[in-house]
């Protein structure tokens, strides 16, 4: 849309909700500060408490304790058709009595706006979305990709300054999928308001977003930009989380980290801790860096991917771990016997907090 | 293989007997309306159309099918709103919604006479009997059930994200109701609503107790001409009332059925 809309700051702090009957709050004493403009996404495994803050933010769950502030102002108590906040659902929400041009008008009639603009808004929306010559048909008439971006050009139509998304390509095959994350992502650099993003896609987090916050059980646990997150991440969950890692657990004492088996560099305090290696950081033979580390194994499979290979190791002392490895790298086959070394600044230590939950 | 197509044969002329032993009496009447003889006898010796001129002259045949008329529209609407909201709270409610179901329905399973019987006794007390106020009560009370369970079943397969949706676009509670919801529920609504209309139109039992010599609908007159005199009016009132009633339910089933190809189009 032309006009220039900026996007609203979105606060929420203390957030807590404890449903009906039950003990364990869902969502714990929540601080998230959502700046204007910015594509966060809310990731989380299931029942971690990212779509009930989502429908507290909408106003579809009342909120046990906390604020939302909107631009500064507490929403909390307010009904949801009076937030002017936009929102597109996981099965589009598209009502199917009126074809998609009156989707579209729907929230320009609640606003009381003229016969004429509301016309030419809609021709619009529906042309940002790329569906300018289907407004005339019922969504049952349309294929689910198109019914999702009906629904976008409805959330966005009336000019909310926030978008709050509920895992919306989530009941799309893949290739739809990719084809709307890049519409997604061409529309907030296009209007420039907030966008707030729930998944459990971990690979949908990494592409879109500006910040991720991650959920598990009821609490954030760490919130960074996709770099940070995956590079930094703050404890074993998110490193697990997002992408694959190799982990190895142990004491750390002066810079070494004991895994019972073998003695691993590392930067960080002592104590009990965690490192994590990404795949793709770890190569096979030596890799000519002076801080480094190297382990022995055994290759257990190959998996060719195409533009690279996953190579499972059985490292000496128990450890599974995997490396992803060039095509043109020289090949290994199973069973073979290799040494893997990797950067000491390439790993990241994290404290040891996850093995209860781990084992669970 | 022959074995069972003869047995589908033999099922065939079953079936077709017993719809001719259920539907012949019934299309009977239709001939004997047009009889110009002043009796039942079948076939007619002649015909004509003198029993509708008097079913449509005659003050007490007239005004009774006015009443009838009139008392199956008010209880129509009542039975509709009611049946609609009854709906709604057994279908959203959640706890006790299967007792208030069974609650509501039980007009369908209690036997009519009982009804009426109970009905007689509290009217009675509260000189309900041969009012309107007592006929729009007791049809009411019969034709809820009708909505309530019509309803309820196209409010079943309604997809409450669309009242979020609705919400986040600015629509109160109220505007989605009237907007989204009930366009949507439409069908059932509708068709509940015509049977409401039959069962008041065509109800007997319990309006012989509370209908009065002045206020009296339809089917008691006609009940009332076929224990005192022997006029073949009557023929003309049932054919009357089969129409209505045929017409009326035919537009239920196609309300249904236009209500369940929108459905099957959305899952498309």
């Amino acid at each position: 849309m032309p006009d220039t809309t900026t996007g609203a700051g979105i606060e929420v702090t203390g957030l807590t909700k404890i449903f009906k009957n039950t003990v364990k709050p869902a969502v714990d004493a929540i601080d998230l500060d959502v700046r204007p403009g910015e594509f966060m996404t809310l990731l989380g495994p299931s029942g971690s408490g990212k779509t009930t803050v989502l429908n507290m933010i909408a106003g579809f769950e009342d909120v046990t304790a906390g604020q939302i502030l909107l631009d500064g102002e507490d929403i909390a108590q307010r009904p949801p058709y009076k937030r002017n906040l936009g929102m597109v659902f996981q099965d589009y929400a598209l009502f199917p009595h009126m074809t998609a041009a009156q989707n579209v008008a729907f929230p320009l009639q609640r606003r009381k706006i003229g016969r004429e603009e509301t016309a030419r808004r809609v021709a619009e929306a529906l042309e940002v979305v790329r569906l300018g010559s289907h407004g005339d048909r019922l969504p049952s008439q349309l294929s689910g990709g198109q019914q999702q971006r009906v629904a976008l050009a409805r959330a966005i139509v009336f000019r909310p300054r926030a978008l709050l998304l509920d895992e919306p390509l989530g009941a799309l095959d893949k290739r739809l999928r990719d084809s709307l994350q890049l519409e997604i992502a061409r529309l907030h650099s296009e209007l420039g308001i907030t966008f707030v993003f729930v998944t459990h896609d971990q690979e949908e987090a990494l592409a879109l977003s500006d910040r991720i916050a991650v959920f598990r059980d009821g609490r954030i646990e760490q919130v960074g930009t996709p770099t940070q997150l995956y590079e930094t991440p703050a404890s074993h969950f998110v490193a697990t989380f997002l992408g694959d890692s190799n982990v190895f657990s142990g004491t750390v004492r002066g810079g070494v980290l004991d895994t019972g088996s073998s003695a691993l560099r590392c930067e960080g305090p002592d104590g009990p801790g965690t490192l994590i290696v990404r795949p793709e950081r770890m190569t096979i033979g030596a890799n000519g860096s002076t801080a480094q580390n190297r382990l022995s194994g055994t290759v257990t499979g190959v998996v060719y991917q195409g533009a690279f290979r996953r190579i499972l190791v059985d490292f000496d002392g128990g450890a599974h771990g995997m490396v992803r490895d060039g095509t043109d790298a020289p090949t290994v086959s199973t069973g073979d016997r290799v040494d893997i070394s990797w950067d000491v600044a390439h790993s990241v230590l994290v404290a040891d907090d996850d093995r209860a939950v781990v084992t669970t | 293989m022959t074995g069972s197509t003869t047995l589908r044969r033999v099922l065939t002329a079953f079936a077709v007997l017993i719809a001719i032993w259920l539907v012949v009496p019934v299309l009977i009447v239709i001939p004997i309306s047009f009889s110009g003889e002043n009796s039942f006898a079948f076939p007619p010796a002649s015909w004509g159309t003198g029993h509708y001129v008097t079913f449509f002259t005659e003050r007490s045949w007239l005004t009774s099918l006015l009443v009838s008329l009139q008392l199956a529209v008010i209880v129509t609407v009542i039975a509709t709103v009611l049946g609609t909201m009854a709906a709604f709270a057994i279908v959203r409610m959640t706890r006790g919604s299967g007792a208030l179901e069974r609650f509501f329905t039980a007009p369908l399973i209690v036997p009519g006479i009982v009804i009426a019987v109970a009905l007689y006794v509290a009217f009675l007390q509260w000189g309900l009997i041969g009012t309107a106020t007592g006929f729009i009560a007791a049809h009411t009370v019969l034709s809820l059930p009708f909505v309530v369970v019509n309803v309820a079943n196209v409010l079943r397969t309604y997809d409450r994200t669309l009242d979020r949706a609705a919400a986040m676009l600015g629509a109160s509670p109220w505007t989605t109701f009237r907007v989204v919801t009930l366009p949507i529920i439409r069908p059932g609504v509708l068709s509940g609503a015509l049977f409401a209309f039959v069962t008041s139109f065509d109800e007997v039992v319990v309006s012989l107790f509370v209908q009065s010599p002045q206020l009296q609908t339809l089917p008691v007159r006609m009940f009332t001409s076929i224990t005192n005199e022997v006029d073949p009016t009557i023929a003309a009132a049932s054919t009357v009332v089969l129409v209505v009633s045929t017409l009326v339910l035919g537009m239920a089933g196609l309300a249904r059925r236009t209500g369940t190809t929108t459905r099957s189009k959305d899952n498309a």
